[in-house]
C-alpha cells in the first residue's frame, strides 16, 4: 500500500478537477464567439439558417455553462482547501487577477442571463446580437485573468520573500509578467479553434448520420472556416510560447524536447523512447528546428537538461504530451485545407457530396482538439514542476496537510463521473427530440433551397 | 476607514447579497419540489421558473466573489480556513455543483425529470447548512493549531448545540426568506393562486425563523460571551431587525404591499447579519485570524479597491438592465413574452 501523502493526491485532484474544468470552459470561451459569428452572418446575409444555428448551439451552450460555471466553483473553492500555503503567498502578490476575474464571470453572467431568454423580445435584431459582445468579453477576460495567475506562477514576479511573509509587492508587475502574453494568447486561441472543431464535428455527425439539409453543410462550412483561421494563429502563438520558454523556462522546453547537452544547431525530436543512458530511439529527427521554434535561427545555442540542477529538473514524460498537442494542430490545419479542396470540388460537381472518410475525419476533429487542450496543460503544469511558484515555492511546501485528501479525490472522481455522465446524457436527448429538421419546420423557415 | 475595515465590508455586504439571492434560489427550488409531490405544482412552478431561470448563475457568482475576495484581502484565512475546512468545504462544492448542474439539467435540457429535481430541490437545503459551519467555526474553539498543523475538531463540532442551533436557522430564514420573495413575485405576475400558496408558506415559516433566531442569541450567549457583549451593544440593530419582521409579517398577512414587505425582509436580515458582523469585528476567526494581523499589504489592498469600484461601475448598470428586464417587467413576470 501507498502511504498516504496529501501532496500526492491534493496534486491528483487538482489536476482532475483542473482537467475537468478546461473542457468546459474552453466551450464557454470559444462558443459564444461561434455563436456571435452565426448570429452576425443571420442577420447580415438575412439567412434563418445562420441565426437558428446560433440559437441551437446557445441552447446547447447553456448546459455546459452550467457545468463550467460549478466545476469552476469547485476549483475556486478547492485552491484554497488543496493549496493553502500557496494560495496564503499568492493571494497577497496575485489576488488582482483573480479578483478581476469574478467580476468579468459576473458580467457575463448576467448578459448571458439575458442573451438566453431575449431572442425574441426586440424589434431589431442587432439589439440581440450586441448582447453577445458583453458574453465574448466578459468569458474571455475571465480566460485572460486566469491565465495570468498561471503565468505568474511559471514567472513570478513583483514582489520579494523575506521568510514567510513578501513585501515590495507590484500588483501590475506581478501581473504582466514575461509569460502572460504569450500564456493568455495561446489559450484565448485555442480554446476559439476547440470550440469551432467541437461544432463542427457536431455538423458532421449529422451529416454522416444521413441529415441532407444544406443548415448542416452551412454549418460545417462556417466552423471549418473558422476552425482554420484559429488553428493557425494558434501554430503561430505557439510557436512563440516556444520562444518565450527558450527564454524564460528553459529546463520546460529541454524536457519536452528531451534536449539534455546545451547545444547549437539543435534538432527537435518527435516520438521515440528515451534509452537509460539518455538516448533518444526511434524518434523523428528534424535538424536545426528546436534551435528555429526556441530562437529563430538555426544555428542558435538551446540549454540542455545537463545545465538545470538535477532536483530542478521537470518529468521527461512531458515530451509526448507536448508532441501530442503540436501533431494535433498540425493535422487540424491540414484537415480543414482539405475541406476547403474536397468542397470546391464537390460544388464544382453539382450535388456531390463530401467524402464519407473526411466527414469522419472532421467528427474526430472536436474531440482532438479538445485532447490537445488537456495535453497542453499537463505539459505546462508538468513541465513547472517541482515548482509552484518557480523558483519561489516548490509544490510539495505549497500543499495541505489535512487527512482524508484521499477519500476527497474518492468523491471528486464520482461526482464528476456523474456530471459527465448526465451532461452528455441531457445534451443527447436536448438535439434528438428536437432536430433541427423540426425547428426549422415550427419556427416557419422551411423551403430550404440553397441561397 | 482603513483597507481592513474597507475589505471586510466589501466582503461582508457580498456574503449577505449570497445571503439574499441564493435563500431565494435555495427555497424556490425546494418549493418547487415539494409543491410537486403535493400536486400543487402546476400552481408555483410557473412563478418560480420563470424568475430562477435567467438569474440563477448571478447568484453563485456572489460566492465565489466572496471567496476570491476573502483571500485577496485576508490571505492568512486561506491557511486557515483552507487547511481546517477541508472536509466540509469539498461537501459543500459537491452539493453547490450537483445544484448548480441539476438546475439547469433539468429547466434547459430534461424537463420534469423528478430525480433531477429531487436532486436540486434537495441539495439547496443542505448548502446552507454546510456553509454556516464556516460562520460557527469562526466563533473560535472549533479550530485548533497542533505543532504547526491546523486541525478541525469534529467531535467538538457536532455535539455543539451552537452549531446546530446556526444550522436551524439558515434553513428556516432561507425558506422564510424565499416564500416572502416569491409571494411578492407572484402577486407583480397577477397569479393570485400562486400568491396564496406562496403566501402560506410565508406566513408558516415566520415564527420559526423568529424562534430560531431566538435560540441562536442564546446559544452564542453560551458559547461565546465575548461574542454576545458586543452584540448586546449593538442591540439597537437587533431590535431594528425585530421591528422589520414584524412589519413584513402584518404585511403578507394582510395581502397588502408585497413588495414593501419583502424589502422590510431584506431590511430584517440586513440589521441582523451586520449587527453580528460589526460584533465579531476584530475577529475573523476568534482567537487566531484578526482583520488587522492578516490584512494584505497596503498596495495590494488599494489595487483591489480601485478594481472593486470600477467593477461596480460596470455591474450595476447591467444589474439595474437584468432587473428591469426579468424582475420588473411586468409582460415577462406575467409570461406574456417568453424566451
Ligand atoms: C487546441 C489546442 C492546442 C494546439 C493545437 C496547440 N496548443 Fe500549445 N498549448 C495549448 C493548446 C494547444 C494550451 C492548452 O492552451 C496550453 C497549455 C498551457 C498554456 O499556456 O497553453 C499550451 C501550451 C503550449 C506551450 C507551453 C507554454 C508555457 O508553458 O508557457 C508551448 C510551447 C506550446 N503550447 C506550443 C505549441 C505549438 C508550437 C503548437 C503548434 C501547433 C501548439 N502549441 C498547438
Ligand atoms: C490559477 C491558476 C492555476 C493554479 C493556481 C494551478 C495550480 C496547480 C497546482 C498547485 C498543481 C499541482 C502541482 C502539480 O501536480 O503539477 C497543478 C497541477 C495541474 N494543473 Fe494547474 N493551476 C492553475 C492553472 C491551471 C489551469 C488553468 C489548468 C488547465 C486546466 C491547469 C491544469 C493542471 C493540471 C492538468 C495539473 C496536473 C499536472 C501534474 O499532474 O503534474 N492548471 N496546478
Ligand atoms: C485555476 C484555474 C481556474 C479557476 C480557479 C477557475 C475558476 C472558475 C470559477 C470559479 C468559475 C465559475 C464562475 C461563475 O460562477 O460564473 C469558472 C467558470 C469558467 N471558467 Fe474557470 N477557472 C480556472 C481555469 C479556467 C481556464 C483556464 C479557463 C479558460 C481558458 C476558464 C474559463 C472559464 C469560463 C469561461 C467559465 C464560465 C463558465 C462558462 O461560461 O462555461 N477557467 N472558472
Amino acid at each position: 500500500m501507498m502511504t498516504y501523502d496529501p501532496v500526492v493526491y491534493s496534486r491528483i485532484l487538482t489536476g482532475l478537477t483542473l482537467g475537468f474544468h478546461i473542457i468546459f470552459a474552453t466551450i464557454g470561451v470559444g462558443v459564444p464567439v461561434m455563436i456571435a459569428i452565426a448570429e452576425f452572418l443571420g442577420i447580415k446575409l438575412k439567412d434563418p439558417y445562420y441565426t437558428l444555428l446560433a440559437r441551437r448551439w446557445a441552447r446547447g451552450f447553456v448546459i455546459t455553462v452550467a457545468v463550467g460555471v460549478v466545476t469552476g466553483t469547485s476549483i475556486g473553492l478547492q485552491l484554497n482547501l488543496l493549496w493553502p500555503s500557496f494560495m496564503q503567498i499568492a493571494g497577497q502578490a496575485i489576488a488582482l487577477p483573480l479578483f478581476l476575474e469574478t467580476f468579468a464571470f459576473f458580467f457575463e453572467a448576467i448578459f448571458l442571463g439575458i442573451y438566453l431568454y431575449t431572442w425574441d423580445r426586440f424589434r431589431n435584431p442587432w439589439t440581440h446580437f450586441s448582447l453577445a459582445l458583453p458574453v465574448i468579453i466578459g468569458s474571455s477576460a475571465s480566460a485572460f485573468f486566469i491565465t495570468v495567475v498561471n503565468a505568474f506562477m511559471n514567472t513570478p514576479q513583483g514582489f520579494k520573500l523575506s521568510g514567510r511573509t513578501i513585501v515590495d509587492i507590484d500588483p501590475l508587475v506581478a501581473m504582466f509578467n514575461p509569460a502572460t502574453p504569450t500564456k493568455t494568447a495561446h489559450v484565448l486561441s485555442s480554446a476559439y479553434m476547440t470550440s469551432a472543431f467541437v461544432l463542427a464535428a457536431a455538423a458532421a455527425v449529422s451529416l454522416l448520420a444521413g441529415r441532407k439539409h444544406i443548415y448542416y453543410r452551412k454549418a460545417l462550412k462556417l466552423t471549418m472556416l473558422a476552425g482554420l483561421i484559429f488553428s493557425l494563429l494558434t501554430a503561430f502563438i505557439g510557436d512563440l510560447s516556444g520562444k518565450f520558454l527558450a527564454e524564460y523556462q528553459p529546463e520546460k522546453l529541454a524536457a519536452a524536447e528531451w534536449h539534455f547537452e546545451t547545444t547549437a544547431r539543435a534538432s527537435l525530436v518527435v516520438g521515440g523512447v528515451l534509452t537509460e543512458n539518455q538516448e533518444v530511439r526511434y524518434g523523428l529527427k528534424l535538424p536545426y528546428a528546436l534551435s528555429i521554434l526556441a530562437f529563430g535561427k538555426p544555428n542558435a545555442v538551446v540549454t540542455g537538461l545537463n545545465d538545470i540542477p538535477a532536483d530542478e529538473r521537470p518529468p521527461l514524460y512531458i515530451h509526448y504530451l507536448f508532441d501530442v498537442m503540436v501533431v494535433i494542430g498540425s493535422l487540424l490545419i491540414v484537415l480543414c485545407i482539405g475541406y476547403i479542396l474536397f468542397s470546391r470540388k464537390a460544388r464544382a460537381a453539382k450535388g456531390q457530396a463530401l467524402p464519407r472518410w473526411l466527414l469522419r475525419c472532421i467528427a474526430a476533429s472536436g474531440p482532438l482538439a479538445m485532447l490537445a487542450i488537456e495535453c497542453g496543460w499537463i505539459f505546462a503544469e508538468a513541465g513547472r514542476q517541482p515548482w509552484i511558484l518557480r523558483g519561489y515555492m516548490r509544490t510539495e511546501h505549497g500543499a495541505t496537510t489535512a487527512a482524508h485528501v484521499d477519500w476527497m479525490l474518492l468523491l471528486f472522481s464520482l461526482l464528476y463521473m456523474l456530471l459527465a455522465v448526465t451532461v452528455w446524457a441531457v445534451l443527447r436527448k436536448l438535439f434528438r427530440t428536437n432536430t433541427a429538421e423540426q425547428e426549422m419546420i415550427s419556427r416557419g423557415i422551411e423551403g430550404g433551397e440553397p441561397r | 476607514m482603513n483597507i481592513e475595515l474597507i475589505g471586510i465590508t466589501v466582503l461582508w455586504l457580498f456574503l449577505y447579497g449570497y445571503l439574499i439571492v441564493a435563500s431565494i434560489d435555495f427555497g424556490a427550488g425546494f418549493f418547487s419540489y415539494y409543491s410537486m409531490i403535493t400536486g400543487r405544482k402546476h400552481l408555483v412552478h410557473g412563478i418560480i421558473e420563470r424568475y430562477l431561470s435567467p438569474v440563477w448563475e448571478v447568484t453563485n457568482v456572489f460566492l465565489i466573489f466572496f471567496m476570491v475576495g476573502m483571500v485577496g484581502f485576508f490571505p492568512d484565512t486561506a491557511y486557515y480556513l483552507g487547511t481546517g475546512l477541508l472536509i466540509p468545504g469539498s461537501i459543500a462544492i459537491v452539493l453547490l455543483a450537483i445544484r448548480g448542474s441539476y438546475y439547469a439539467f433539468s429547466t434547459y435540457g430534461a424537463k420534469d425529470n423528478p430525480v433531477y429535481l429531487l436532486l436540486y430541490g434537495s441539495s439547496g437545503l443542505f448548502i446552507p447548512a454546510s456553509l454556516s459551519i464556516v460562520l460557527t467555526i469562526s466563533e473560535g474553539g472549533y479550530i485548533e493549531e497542533r505543532g504547526g498543523q491546523v486541525v478541525l475538531q469534529y467531535g467538538r463540532l457536532f455535539t455543539s448545540p451552537y452549531a446546530w442551533s446556526v444550522v436551524i436557522l439558515s434553513l428556516v430564514s432561507i425558506l422564510f426568506i424565499s416564500a416572502s420573495f416569491l409571494t411578492y413575485y407572484a402577486d407583480k405576475a397577477k397569479d393570485y393562486k400562486a400568491m396564496e400558496v406562496l403566501r402560506g408558506f410565508a406566513i408558516g415559516w415566520s415564527a420559526p425563523t423568529i424562534l430560531a433566531s431566538l435560540l441562536v442569541f442564546f446559544s452564542i450567549h453560551a458559547h461565546s460571551p465575548w461574542h454576545f457583549e458586543r452584540m448586546m451593544e449593538l442591540a439597537w440593530m437587533f431590535a431594528l431587525s425585530l421591528l422589520c419582521f414584524l412589519v413584513a409579517t402584518y404585511l403578507i398577512w394582510q395581502r397588502k404591499r408585497l413588495g414593501v414587505a419583502f424589502i422590510m425582509v431584506m431590511l430584517q436580515f440586513a440589521f441582523a447579519f451586520f449587527g453580528y458582523g460589526a460584533a465579531h469585528l476584530p475577529y475573523i476567526l476568534y482567537p487566531l485570524v484578526t482583520i488587522h494581523a492578516s490584512v494584505t499589504s497596503p498596495t495590494m489592498g488599494v489595487a483591489l479597491i480601485i478594481a472593486f469600484i470600477a467593477g461596480l461601475l460596470l455591474l450595476i448598470p447591467s444589474l439595474y438592465l437584468l432587473m428591469r428586464l426579468f424582475l420588473f417587467s411586468a409582460s415577462y413576470v406575467q409570461g406574456k413574452n417568453g424566451k
